[in-house]
């Protein structure tokens, strides 16, 4: 069983890094202040607390590489193109809109990002994606699930697949311990390490909350399925420090306090009290003015 | 050439013209050539562009889609039609769209081949027309294959509009001759997307149906002309859905009865769909409802006797008619 995440020291982060994780996480609590104020529309599920992992991530992948990503996919998003307005635009349905606010939160192409909100849809398209790669070049497909995801049978046919025929397919898994509001030890039997040795598919494990450490453990692996062109599954072990959508946790307060405790966002506060603060100062206005600008703009168009 | 043998050859052709055609599949490589023989010849000639897969329905759909959205063209065949319910989600949801979900047009040309029907006695879950469940998808066509219709065109149209099809391919159709000219008592003639088959011009009787009633349609008119001496004109499309009645406006607008006959089973069906764009078109000049013929709201039996009850014979067809 997944327990807290423990760091005892972190190791020196880089101001670009921690400007990132924050500035994902202001984008994060700008949303849910919007709901609270009934200024945003339908749903969106954030990813505090996971902010981390795909700013480790994204540091690995070039620009030719695609990712494929989930309902909860801001992080993903943002670690990888800074471009905060055309995404709030998305959410918010302004002009200036990643995909005109069609898609909204959870349906996003831009570039070499996709995403879907089916969970497991995207793994056999990623397949293809990477097949394709695998005939053009050295580019890699980076798929992100979570832990709820592995429920779907369409993971198994994706893994199979890709490793029947040499996919370059990055699968990185947060494993933030609970689906919606299901814990993994009520919907997941065995284990993701199992379930990937049975495929014979390579896989990793990493329990913490440092940057640097996820980053330096997916690294061989990233370069593994870029260079051998196989697959990989790269499991981060998170806590999904908020609710799955907006107001609709019930956890325990134990269980609250464990997530909060597992938080990056807590661990870097204790360790580097004075860069977090003064990097926070300027994420925080940062976001604020985004939010004051795209919500000022005329609302998207579709044709 | 039987229609079979065509569909291979427009496979061949197709993948010899354009090198980002891939082809996945169940079974589909050689010797064995694909459970319908379709694919014959193609993993030999073309080799890692044809690929055999695991029975994975909805993921190589999946990976179809993925391939056409990085660049390439792709065609999926799903061994039997029946088993596109295994891919219905990364039709519906994903490859149709895909195509609009993302405030922008995205090509998706994906073709998902799918083997229909009865009468050859394989049983409730082999057997079935399921073309009404992808009627009305938004991204997606709906095309069945006919005897008619040159098939490499009509891939190289659904890859030319960016808009990922399914592609029904009537089992007994396949061993079936290829049409064109006529039969000595009727024309065979086509226009844009349409077959016309008729004895003779602006007929008060005109008759939908899709690619894989055409041996029971046909003679259904034989009979109807020589016994009834009523005649029918046959109107086959290629595209089932969307459906554009425009390039046989002039054949319709004789018409004084109008009849629409699909293999699928009875209620939501392509036909009610065709009879409310008809209806639309046509009300005031019809001298009666647009009839349908349907199989019935039931499974299909293995048995030939029973089989036989559940599936639209040409005899259903003229009784319909001739009512």
């Amino acid at each position: 069983m997944i327990g807290a995440v423990r760091e005892r020291t972190l190791t020196p982060v880089s101001e670009a890094d921690l400007s990132r994780m924050l500035r994902i996480r202001h984008f994060e609590k700008a949303l849910l202040r919007l709901f609270e104020q009934g200024r945003l529309n339908g749903t969106t599920h954030t990813c505090l607390g996971q902010e981390h992992v795909p700013v480790a991530v994204s540091a690995l992948l070039r620009p030719e590489d695609h990712v494929f990503s989930n309902h909860r996919g801001h992080g993903h998003f943002l670690a990888r193109y800074d471009e905060p307005h055309a995404l709030l635009a998305e959410i918010t349905g302004r002009e200036g809109a990643l995909c005109n606010g069609v898609g909204g939160s959870q349906h996003i192409y831009h570039e070499r990002f996709l995403s879907t909100g089916v969970q497991g849809e995207s793994l056999p398209v990623a397949v293809g994606v990477a097949l394709r790669h695998k005939r053009t070049g050295d580019g890699i497909v980076c798929a992100y699930v979570g832990d709820g995801t592995w429920g779907e049978g369409s993971v198994y046919e994706a893994l199979n697949m890709a490793q029947l025929w040499g996919a370059p397919l990055l699968v990185v898994v947060e494993h933030n311990r609970i689906a919606q509001s299901t814990p993994t030890g009520a919907q997941m039997a065995g284990s993701i390490a199992g379930r990937c040795a049975g495929f014979g598919v390579r896989h990793e494990r990493v329990e913490s909350v440092d940057v640097n450490v996820v980053r330096g453990a997916l690294a061989p692996l990233a370069d593994y399925v870029r260079r051998e062109k196989r697959p990989a599954v790269f499991e981060a072990s998170v806590h999904r420090a908020g609710p799955h959508s907006k107001g609709d946790d019930t956890r325990t307060a134990a269980e609250l306090a464990e997530a909060a405790a597992g938080d990056w966002y807590a661990h870097y506060t204790r360790d580097f009290p004075a860069q977090v603060a003064a990097l926070e100062e300027i994420e925080r206005a940062f976001i604020d003015a985004a939010v004051e600008n795209v919500l000022a703009r005329p609302l998207s168009e579709w044709s | 050439m039987r229609v079979a043998e065509h569909l291979n050859r427009s496979l061949h052709a197709l993948m010899e013209s354009d090198p980002s055609v891939h082809l996945l599949g169940e079974d589909v490589s050689d010797p064995y050539g694909g459970a319908f023989k379709i694919t014959k010849g193609l993993s030999d000639r073309f080799g890692p562009r044809v690929m055999s897969t695991p029975l994975s329905e909805g993921g190589i759909v999946g990976v179809g889609a993925g391939l056409a959205l990085a660049g390439d063209r792709a065609i999926v065949e799903i061994m039997f039609g029946d088993f596109a319910t295994l891919a219905f989600d990364q039709l519906v949801n994903f490859a149709a769209k895909s195509t609009t979900m993302y405030g922008r047009r995205v090509d998706v040309p994906l073709i998902v081949r799918l083997p229909t029907g009865g009468r050859r006695g394989y049983g409730p879950t082999h057997s079935q027309s399921l073309q009404k469940h992808f009627i009305g998808v938004p991204g997606l066509s709906v095309y069945e294959m006919s005897p008619f219709h040159d098939a490499e065109r009509l891939f190289g149209e659904i890859f030319a509009s960016g808009t990922p099809a399914v592609f029904f391919e009537d089992k007994v159709l396949y061993t079936k001759p290829m049409l064109s000219g006529g039969d000595g008592l009727h024309t065979f003639e086509l226009r844009d997307g349409w077959a016309v088959i008729r004895a003779e011009e602006d007929t008060e009787h005109v008759l939908l149906a899709p690619g894989g009633l055409t041996d029971r349609a046909v003679a259904a008119l034989r009979d109807l002309l020589l016994e009834d001496e009523i005649a029918c004109t046959l109107l086959v499309p290629a595209r089932l859905h969307p459906l554009d009645v425009t390039p046989v406006a002039d054949v319709l607008a004789a018409a004084r009865r109008v009849h629409v006959a699909e293999d699928g089973t009875a209620g939501g069906t392509w036909g009610a769909e065709v009879a409310r764009v008809l209806h639309e078109r046509l009300w005031g000049r019809l001298t009666a409802p647009i009839t349908h013929i349907s199989a019935p709201d039931s499974i299909i039996p293995t048995a030939a006797h029973l089989e036989a009850r559940c599936t639209v014979q040409p005899a259903d067809i003229r009784r319909a008619i001739n009512k």
